[in-house]
């Protein structure tokens, strides 16, 4: 049982990285300010029943998803995550031609870590549809891992797997998208190799 | 190297580069990416991506925010044990 009168001490290290994740969430800063609020609100009422020693992080980001899916989010259809194995990864790597690129002895990652803002990804992240952004979010942006997620989220581990590696391929095609519409990206289809075409555009909204 | 070595590390590469696989299989990997440069230079773009889509996802939390939320925790302690 955890001592309430230690939870600001304890709990207030984490503001920054919720902060950043309902921003991902609510995209709007006074939305991300009023979720974390109330996610500490929530958290502080509730703090004795948080067993010190276990997780405090993944706790508050439990509290903070529940309040962000309870109050904040659109009803919103659930993706279908039956057609998985129609998911091929290494879709930006593919589209910018990495392989060909690795037999001149040149890397892609040096070329498309350039040309991807800040902004760009964010963009990207929050164009996802809930259940792949909150994946996504929490494993590559805050680094739970599969079991803590599973926690976090209330569901399964191998649903956690399926969403992470839809959203990610989603991801990526978002940052592929800016790219080429930047002219960043060469729009030459002769060095590249035939991607299969997307599987996840049913749940992503149409930029 | 047998091309079924490649898809078998390329289909698991997710997982391995989420620190996920079990130790033996973790090592099968790693192994693998040791010998075969082409499943390297791909664990290298999505490590790398990772990399900056983690670090360019952080934001500058609003100066204010930790004093609001502290003093709101203290309205409600100070209500709490008001009524109590």
């Amino acid at each position: 049982m955890a001592d309430r009168s230690t939870f600001v001490d304890d709990a207030m290290a984490h503001m920054p990285s919720l902060y950043t994740a309902a921003l991902r969430m609510t995209r709007k800063p006074a939305d991300a300010e009023d979720l974390v609020q109330e996610t500490y609100l929530k958290a502080y009422r509730a703090y004795e029943s948080f067993r010190a020693g276990t997780n405090l992080k993944a706790w508050l980001y439990r509290i903070l998803t529940n309040t962000y899916i309870n109050s904040y989010r659109a009803k919103q259809r659930r993706p279908d995550e039956t057609d998985l194995d129609t998911v091929e990864d290494f879709y930006l790597y593919r589209r910018l031609g990495g392989e060909q690129r690795a037999a001149l002895g040149r890397s892609a990652e040096e070329e498309v870590m350039d040309w991807i803002t800040e902004a760009e990804i964010k963009d990207a992240l929050e164009a996802l549809p809930d259940q792949f952004r909150l994946a996504v979010l929490l494993a590559d942006v805050e680094g739970f891992s599969y079991k803590e997620i599973a926690e976090i989220l209330e569901v399964p581990i191998g649903t956690v797997m399926s969403r992470l590696h839809r959203g990610r391929r989603a991801l990526q095609e978002r940052l592929y998208e800016f790219g080429r519409r930047r002219g960043l990206v060469a729009d030459d289809d002769r060095d590249r190799e035939p991607v299969t075409e997307d599987t996840t555009r049913e749940t992503t909204t149409d930029g | 190297m047998a091309e079924h070595d490649c898809s078998e590390a390329l289909s698991q590469l997710q997982v391995f580069l989420d620190g996920e696989l079990t130790d033996e299989r973790r090592r099968l990997i790693a192994h693998h990416l040791d010998l075969c440069p082409p499943c390297l230079d791909r664990h290298d773009f999505e490590a790398e991506l990772r990399r900056v889509v983690a670090e360019r996802c952080r934001d500058q939390v609003p100066d204010d925010l930790k004093i609001r939320i502290e003093a709101a925790i203290r309205a409600q302690s100070g209500a709490e044990s008001g009524s109590g």
